[in-house]
């Protein structure tokens, strides 16, 4: 306890010397002065700009960009409150958030900046399923289904009897919203008898060592394991017959034929905010440099040529 | 004069302030668990077998977590009892001196392992060689988290029953072998029996650790809550339940966050009572050779 105490006292003491080399250093600054740039929403837009605000604040060593996550319908929150300068959507914004934002008085402009895919995958040691139809995923993920799906064979007939063992995105993921939102029908609806994790790492692990297991996560982590992993292809319609599946892959999900797993991904800025120079940089900036980034965080960059159309409409705005 | 008052003053102050901090953790823990029990019913808290508090479809039965510990908890017993009480016997009872003061900072080594470590070593070697035995092993399962923690758990078992047999009179020993005794006969039939409540708060302490025991199930047992007893699939505990709602981001005050205080009061509550027991224990059967 008592050592608890010296070091709670070092700490303190730590800091009130590192805050005193802040405050110097901020003195001797002789540029301009920039406000700090104010970023929230979607926990699934956020690697992004993430990776954007750490090479922006590189390349300006004066700037001060935060990035919180408080899921896409929170950032709108205060985003149409005129609390954060920008926030992260992994949707466009509803008309009710539109009349939200309209009420205060705050005009904004919408940018894309990415596609995102959602996979579906098994383990490379199950050779009973190559594909899945959106209404076969409803059945074994909806709420209804815990503790009454929970063998293969009652997904498709001739599916072995074995256990299946599902693997997901936690609660407070944007990819847990869209997948319930597109597969259930109901945003946050979903079986709860599943291994859940934040992590993922935890999930591709899970995966790749059970032959019974199934799981879904953004595209990203699945191409940094490809060969731990089986990719399952997804039928958008309700029955197999007809159609071939169409498997995630950077193509499929830019062209939007991989349904419904796949969505572009925006910010939104306040015009208020946007004739900051230090938001109007920074916002130049993430377009430029969306294309490298965006692939480095796994994601599926736009087109060059969108990214011009977005660059436009950014400087019309 | 001052001085020795004012070193003594600040040690009252010391042993004080871990007595505040205990009575502040029991207090939040209270609180928040009424908080909890005055929205879910006791009864389907404790007797509810499926726990989904953080999907919109909710229910609040502990019980597969509960399982969850207990199975992991009693694949750590059936590893960390018998080696650690047969450990101890060797070196207690055969070993020689040398050997014994040569082994037995090695096996204490062990406990020095932080278990973050003993976690992968669960998911990352233990599971996979498994798999190679057992085809239908998850990759997620309350076997390997169990059979490590065994193993982490055997010093401190080994320990605390060396201790109690060492204490044991040279005498008793002695008496066995002039009435005919063989060494082995001596060792179980008056060692052991002499020393059955150290070796009793030895397995209550393991059990009660166990329970508690987090890193390892967090990362190597899986999080999915499901009362089973199969120790094959992926299983969620108590601990591991309370560190993953702790990673999200579940808002201050809601009912989701008081399910993690609810769920820490039983913990709480249940090692509390072992050791407890083990304290009863060690009054009720201590043996006094003066």
């Amino acid at each position: 306890m008592c050592r608890l105490f010296l070091i709670a006292v070092l700490t303190a003491l730590g800091s009130f010397i590192s805050s005193c080399e802040a405050g110097d250093s901020e003195r001797t600054d002789s540029t301009p002065s920039w406000n700090i740039i104010t970023i929230d929403g979607s926990s699934t837009v956020f690697p992004i700009t993430e990776a954007v605000a750490e090479e922006f604040q590189k390349v300006h060593s004066h700037a001060r960009v935060t990035v919180g996550i408080s899921g896409t319908g929170g950032g709108f929150q205060k985003f149409c409150r005129g609390e954060v300068d920008m926030t992260g959507a992994s949707r466009p914004i509803k008309p009710s958030e539109i009349e939200a934002c309209g009420n205060n008085g705050i005009e904004w402009t919408e940018i894309p900046v990415a596609y995102d895919g959602i996979v579906l995958v098994v383990n490379p040691e199950n050779d009973w399923t190559n594909s899945m139809t959106v209404a076969e995923l409803s059945i074994l993920w909806a709420p209804d289904a815990q503790d009454q799906v929970l063998h293969w064979n009652q997904i498709r007939a001739g599916w072995p009897q074995e256990e299946i063992h599902l693997f997901g995105p936690g609660v407070d993921s944007g990819t847990f919203d869209y997948f319930t939102e597109v597969i259930v029908g109901e945003t946050g609806a979903s079986r709860g008898d599943f291994t859940s994790s934040e992590n993922d790492n935890v999930l591709v692990q899970g995966v790749s060592r059970d032959k019974l297991a199934l799981g879904y996560f953004g595209y990203a982590y699945y191409e940094e394991n490809q060969d731990k992993l089986k990719l399952l292809g997804v039928h958008p319609t309700d029955t197999e017959d007809g159609f071939d599946p169409i498997y995630p892959s950077p193509d499929t999900i830019r062209e939007g034929t991989y349904r419904p797993l796949s969505r572009p991904i925006f910010i939104y800025v306040s015009k208020a905010a946007a004739n900051r120079n230090e938001v109007d940089t920074f916002i130049k900036f993430y377009l430029n440099e969306s294309t490298d980034l965006v692939r480095e965080v796994g994601y599926v960059p736009l087109p060059e040529s969108e990214y011009a159309l977005a660059r436009e409409r950014y400087q019309q705005r | 004069m001052w001085i020795e008052r004012g070193i003594e003053g600040v040690l009252f102050l010391c042993a004080l302030a871990s007595i505040g901090v205990t009575a502040g953790i029991i207090a939040v823990l209270l609180f928040e668990t009424l908080a909890f029990l005055g929205e879910v019913p006791i009864t389907d808290f404790l007797f509810g077998t499926s726990w989904t508090p953080l999907f919109l479809k909710k229910s609040f039965g502990v019980l597969p977590l509960v399982g969850g510990t207990l199975l992991v908890s009693s694949i750590a017993m059936l590893i960390a009892l018998p080696a650690g009480l047969l450990s101890a016997i060797y070196l207690s009872e055969y070993a020689e001196d040398r050997v014994r003061r040569t082994i037995k900072p090695i096996l204490e080594i062990l406990a020095g392992i932080p278990t973050v470590v003993y976690g992968y070593f669960a998911l990352l070697f233990v599971t996979p060689l498994l798999q190679e035995f057992i085809p239908g092993l998850a990759g997620f399962n309350a076997l390997s988290p169990g059979i490590v923690m065994g193993i982490m758990i055997i010093p401190m078992v080994s320990s605390v029953s060396e201790d109690a047999l060492h204490s044991v009179p040279i005498g008793l020993r002695e008496g066995a072998y002039a009435l005919g005794a063989t060494r082995l006969q001596a060792t179980l039939r008056v060692v052991v029996p002499a020393a059955f409540s150290g070796i009793s708060v030895a397995a209550i302490l393991a059990i009660s650790r166990a329970i508690g025991e987090t890193m390892i199930v967090a990362i190597a047992a899986g999080q999915q809550p499901r009362l089973t007893a199969s120790p094959l699939v992926p299983v969620e505990t108590m601990t591991a339940y309370i560190v993953q709602v702790s990673l999200g981001d579940t808002p201050f005050g809601t009912l989701e966050y008081r399910t993690i205080f609810a769920v820490g009061m039983l913990l709480f509550v249940g090692t509390f009572g072992l050791n407890l027991l083990s304290h009863w224990l060690r009054q009720r059967f201590r043996e006094e050779y003066t």
